[in-house]
Parts: C-alpha cells; structure tokens; sequence
C-alpha cells in the first residue's frame, strides 16, 4: 500500500495537505470497490463497461485540473491531486487506467489553445463522462519522430481535407473526440497543427489492436479518408501545434511516472509477503540473503523514483519546466517498474507466472505493463536523447 | 429542519486489528482510521433526506481527539454543512457522549438525530437508545428505510423476526443498520469545498458534562488461536481418540 505521506515527508508534510489525504481515501474506495473488483474479467474481456466514465465523473475524477465553467474543479488543485490519482488507479490495472483516463492527454491540449467556443463544446461533455476523448499523435510510421508525422489537413475554404492514419490510439475505437496532430504546412515541426475530428465524420474509421498488456484498454489505429473537417476545430493557430504538443508531454510523464511508481511498489508488497510465506529448504525464503538483497534493491529503485517524482512536480508546480529532468525521471520510473516487475516474479516462481489478479498474480500482469510503460509517452531511447540534448552534451 | 448527525473516527474496518503488547487495549498509533460504516449510512441518509428537500441542514458532530476533525471533514465532504467537534482526550464512553447530543439537541433543535447503529470498535449499540431516554425523543434503531411525511417519519427497523415499521413523531431519534443505503464516494469538488465549511470548537465543560469513564478496562486480550487439527489413520484411530481425548463418545 502506498501510505499516506510521500516518500519524501517526514513527520511535517512537505508536498501533501488534508485534501490531498483526503482525495487519495476516495479514491481508494473508487478504485477498490468500482474497478479491483472486476479486473480479471475486464482484462480477459479486452474493455470495460462505459458507464465507469459516468462513475468517475461524479467523484470528479474527469474534471480534476479543468477550468469550473466548463464542469471541472480547479479551485486548491494542484500536480499533487494528480500523483496521488496515479498512485491510486494503480491498484486497479493499467488498461483501465490509460483508457479511462485518456482524456488527461487530449483536453489539456484544448484547455490551453482553445478558444472560448471549442473549450465549451468539447470539454464539458467529457468532464460529466458522457464522451470519451483520445489524443492521436503516433503514427504507423513512427511514433518517437512526432516532428515529421505525415496525416495531411488541406485547407478547402472552411474545411480542412484530412487523409492518412494514426497508430496505437488509446481509447482509439471508443473515442468521441479526437484531438489529432496534423500536417498543415511544410515539413518538420514548424507545419503542424492540431484539430478535434469527431467520431462520426465521414470518411473516419477505426480498426482495434491486440496487445501484450493493458488488455482491457481499448486500442486501435485510425483511418482518415478525405475527411471534412470544419476549421472551427482548428486548436491553436494553423502551424502551431508543436508547442501544445511539447508541453502537453511533461504532466504526462509525471503521471506516468507516478503510476509506475506504485506498480513498482505493489510488486515488492506482493514479493515480500510471499517470501514470508513461502519455506524452501526448510526455512522461509525470506531469510536468505540473495532474496533480502534483491528486496533492498527493489525498494532503493523505487524510493528513489518517488522522491524524485515529487520533487520534480514540486518544481513543475512553481512554474519550472525541467525538461531533462522529466526525461530522465520517466526512464528511472520505468526500470525501476522493470526492475521490481522482474524481481518479483524471480522470488514468487511459478506463483508469479500464473494469471490472476489476486495476490502474486497481479504482479504477472504488472510485468507485462511494463513495456508500454517504457515506450510509451516518450521510449526510453527517445528520452535518454531528450535529456542529453538538453543537457548540452555534444562536442 | 436541521438533522443532526454524529460521527465517530473508528479504526478502518479492514485493518487487522492488534492487541497492544501491555494489554491495556488495542494498537492505534499508525493505524488507518476512517469514519464508523454506520456513522457514513447516517451522513448519507441525512443528504439524500436534504436532497429530497426533507431538511435545509446537516450537522455532524463528533466527540474525541484533534483528529475527529479529519472525520468531520469526511462528512462535509459527503455533504454535510458544519461540524462541531467537542475537543477530549477522554476514552468517552456512551453514557457521555448521549449526554454530550443532549446538550446539542437543546441548543440546535434538530428534527431529527441520526446515527449509526453502533461503532465498530466497541460495538457498544447503546448511544442512541440512552441519547432518547435522556431527551425523550422517539427512536426509531436499526433503520433499513426512513420515509418522512409532515411531522412524522417512519422508519422500517430490522428486528429479528423480520421487518417492523414505526411511526414517530419528530424530533426523532433514528439509528441505522447496514441495508440503509449505500454511501457515496466524496466528491473531488466538495472536498475542496469542505475545506471552507465551518466547525465549531466546543469542550465537554462547555456542556457541563463530565467525561470521566465509568468502566475501567481491566485488560484486552487476543482471542484464543485456532490449533491446526491433526490426521488420524483409520477409523479405528478416529474412534479411540474421541473417546478418551475429546471424550465425546
Ligand atoms: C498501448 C499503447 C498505447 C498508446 N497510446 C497512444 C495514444 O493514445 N496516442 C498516441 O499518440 N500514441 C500512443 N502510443 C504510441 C507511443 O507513444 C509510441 O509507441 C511511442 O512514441 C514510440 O513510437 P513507435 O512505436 O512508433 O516506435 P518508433 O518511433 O518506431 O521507435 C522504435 C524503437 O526505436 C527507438 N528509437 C527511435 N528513434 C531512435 C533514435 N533516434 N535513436 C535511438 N533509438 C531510437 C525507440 O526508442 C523505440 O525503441 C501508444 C503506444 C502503445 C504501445
């Protein structure tokens, strides 16, 4: 269980106030009592059921950051409210997580460059948990290389044309808004803009894909054919979505980070109660030192982790935007969660490798997470590379 | 009308609990804590009577340590409109603490008091009961619904036998049972929200009521551990060992 102060707090709490214990509480009850429970069957059906959107409307988890006029609640909130709701849906499963929560990386997006007009159409209805919203940035010809993604938009007086096709969708087949990355202009970053194109355009459709984890997320690839798409939808100037995009990718890594982060430690709480447990050669596996010290290591990869993620949204908090940092984080999160992920199933042996979500069975499925979790959001090679140029390492 | 509805901050109902080690009762330093289950089904039966435009505001009250207040709060949260918390470090027994509402009753003239059952830590099942003897109020206990129509409400009680309903005249007293309702989850907004709800710091001297216990707690034991059973050979065996070591045939 991840406790109830941060790992960076002693006795007076430096990052955590009353509403952020009291949030995590309710969220617990949520995730305990609306997801927990139905994880294996979720999981073996590929999806959930779509009323958990309306559920997690009426906590207000959907609105969580989103301006009050739109329905959200921003008053007293802060990254804090978003670690603490990382850690938690955690102890559900990651495929409900992404897909449940995949607005978090597409309304940021319109609540930042929208104008008034596209704020009130497209993020109310998904803040009550009526619509889904997905982002669509990757692409089958490659997701790291955001910068030359080729889905073209031609301005046709006041519509855009839209043709190409978008990759690893989450939230992809279920969506009814999708805020997409596309070609406006010339090549690189500088000819990209983003538009909202709705389910039901013309010309859009969407095929699902199966996959090695997050099973009952839903993920699927998208296809544009000459699709109208009317310039209203247009979010920020024509040209100038590279900005959005970036930005939008540091609250993503944090949260992911954050997430990882408790994966990491429900493999070590799932590790060390079985080598209580367990006796081999007449005594408890725990006892043996080969066992305790991969457990040490476990902890010292995550406590490290966590520090390092509340220290960092402490920063991104007050203003400052430590892209390197982030970077750097994102990938000591995800070995961290490969690290614990391996271990545990090392120490739980055959336990670990069978599928359920009880007990050393969640620990098989947090393992296979752990991949997307190291590719997704910015891969591990990509974020090495982001943090070294930041860091100004070239001859 | 005003309903008043006091909480109790209880151990968590799953944690495991542990006896402490000089038996003088059970462990609750960095023990989770949260509000008594039948203390949540009253709050939330109190907002859905609001909610059904029944009563204009919820009170919670709750009587112990600095840490009621976080309690309290979960009850603003669910919806409630103030809280007061009567600050003891007291171990306050039910007696006192009917008592302690009585005094409340007089000065906020609820219609109705609604309470849980009982606590899950003492399971004691008696604050409510003496809280009408002491304000002879009507009780309606172990409530599995509650209707209210004019100055009356009935309230269907789960007895042993099966279901009984009375009809009472409010003010009332209502204690309730788990089939009640459903608690909701507190919302994210109105936990901000609650943050700015008022609560009132009161002392048990405010009230004139002496805290001190009545029952001194000799000591608090484990419940005797379960022996793991053993395997016989035959039945010969099985026979032989009912016999002279049970010696139940
Ligand atoms: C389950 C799932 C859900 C997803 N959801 C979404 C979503 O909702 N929206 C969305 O837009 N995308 C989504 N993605 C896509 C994800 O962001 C991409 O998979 C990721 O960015 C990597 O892109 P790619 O898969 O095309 O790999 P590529 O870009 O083809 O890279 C392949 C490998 O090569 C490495 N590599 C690439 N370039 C370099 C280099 N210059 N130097 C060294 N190594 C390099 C990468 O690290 C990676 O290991 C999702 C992916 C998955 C698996």
């Amino acid at each position: 269980m991840i406790p109830k102060v941060g790992i960076s707090e002693g006795k007076e709490p430096l990052f955590y106030n009353e509403s952020h214990h009291a949030w995590r509480e309710e969220v617990r009850k949520f995730v305990s009592k609306e997801i927990a429970p139905f994880v294996e069957e979720w999981e073996e059906a590929g999806e959930f059921p779509r009323e958990l959107y309306k559920k997690a409307a009426d906590v207000g988890l959907m609105g969580m950051g989103y301006d009050e006029k739109y329905g959200g609640t921003t008053e007293g909130i802060d990254i804090f409210h978003g670690i603490v709701t990382a850690e938690e849906f955690a102890h559900g499963c990651g495929g409900v997580s992404a897909s449940l929560l995949s607005h978090n990386i597409a309304i940021p997006l319109i609540q930042s460059l929208g104008t008034e007009e596209q704020k009130e159409k497209f993020i109310p209805p998904v803040v009550r948990g009526e619509k889904i919203a997905a982002l669509a940035m990757t692409e089958p010809s490659g997701g790291s290389d955001v910068a030359s993604l080729k889905t073209k938009a031609l301005r046709k007086g006041d519509h855009f044309i839209v043709n190409g096709s978008k990759m690893f969708i989450t939230s992809g087949m279920r969506a009814d808004t999708y805020v997409v990355g596309v070609r406006t202009g010339g090549e690189g970053a500088t000819g990209i803009s983003v538009l909202v194109i709705e389910k039901d355009t013309p010309g859009f459709t969407q095929s699902p894909l199966k996959k090695m984890g997050w099973l009952s997320s839903d993920t699927a690839v998208l296809y544009f054919d000459n699709c109208k798409v009317p310039v209203e939808n247009l979010i920020g100037g024509e040209n100038s979505g590279w900005i959005g995009v970036m930005s939008n990718f540091s609250q993503e890594r944090l949260g992911m980070a954050a997430g990882m982060n408790a994966y990491s430690q429900i493999c070590i709480d799932e590790a060390v109660a079985w080598a209580k447990e367990r006796k081999t050669f007449g005594k408890p596996l725990i006892d043996n030192q080969v066992i305790k010290h991969k457990l040490v290591d476990m902890n010292r990869a995550v406590k490290t982790s966590r520090a390092w993620t509340e220290l960092l949204s402490w920063r991104v908090m007050n203003g400052e935007s430590p892209i390197a940092d982030l970077a750097m984080l994102k990938v000591h999160a995800s070995k961290a969660m490969e690290l614990c992920a391996r271990e545990a199933m090392q120490i739980l042996g055959g336990a670990g490798y069978l599928r359920a979500n009880s007990g050393p069975g969640k620990v098989e499925r947090i393992y296979r997470e752990v991949r997307v979790n190291a590719i997704g959001g910015g891969s591990e090679e990509i974020m090495y590379d982001l943090a070294a140029r930041q860091l100004g390492y070239r001859s | 009308m005003k309903i008043l509805v006091p909480v109790k901050r209880v151990i968590d109902p799953y944690v495991n609990i542990r006896v402490k080690s000089d038996q003088t009762g059970v462990e609750t330093e960095n023990v989770k804590m949260s509000m008594n289950p039948f203390c949540e089904i009253a709050v939330e039966e109190a907002i859905r009577l609001k909610e059904a435009g029944k009563a204009e505001e919820i009170i919670a009250v709750s009587i112990g340590n600095q840490s009621c207040q976080e309690t309290i709060r979960t009850a603003l949260a669910m919806g409630a409109d103030r809280g007061i918390h009567v600050l003891t470090e007291e171990k306050v027994e039910p007696i006192s603490i009917a008592k302690i509402l009585a005094k409340i009753c007089e000065s906020e003239s609820p219609g109705l008091v609604i309470s849980g059952k009982q606590a899950i830590d003492g399971d004691n099942n008696q604050t409510g009961q003496m809280l009408a003897a002491l304000t002879d109020m009507p009780q309606g206990t172990f409530a599995s619904k509650v209707e209210i129509d004019g100055d009356k409400v009935k309230v269907t009680r789960e007895i042993d036998g099966g279901l009984q309903t009375v009809n009472l005249n409010m003010p009332a007293i209502i204690t309730t049972d788990l089939r009640l309702n459903e608690p909701r989850y507190a919302s994210l907004p109105n936990i901000m929200k609650a943050k700015k709800k008022p609560i009132d710091q009161k002392s048990p001297e405010d009230y004139g009521v002496d805290v001190t216990p009545r029952v001194s707690i000799l000591k608090v034991i484990e419940p005797p551990k379960r022996q793991a059973g053993i395997k016989v050979e035959n039945v010969g065996d099985l026979v032989e060992k009912l016999k002279n070591e049970a010696g139940v045939i």
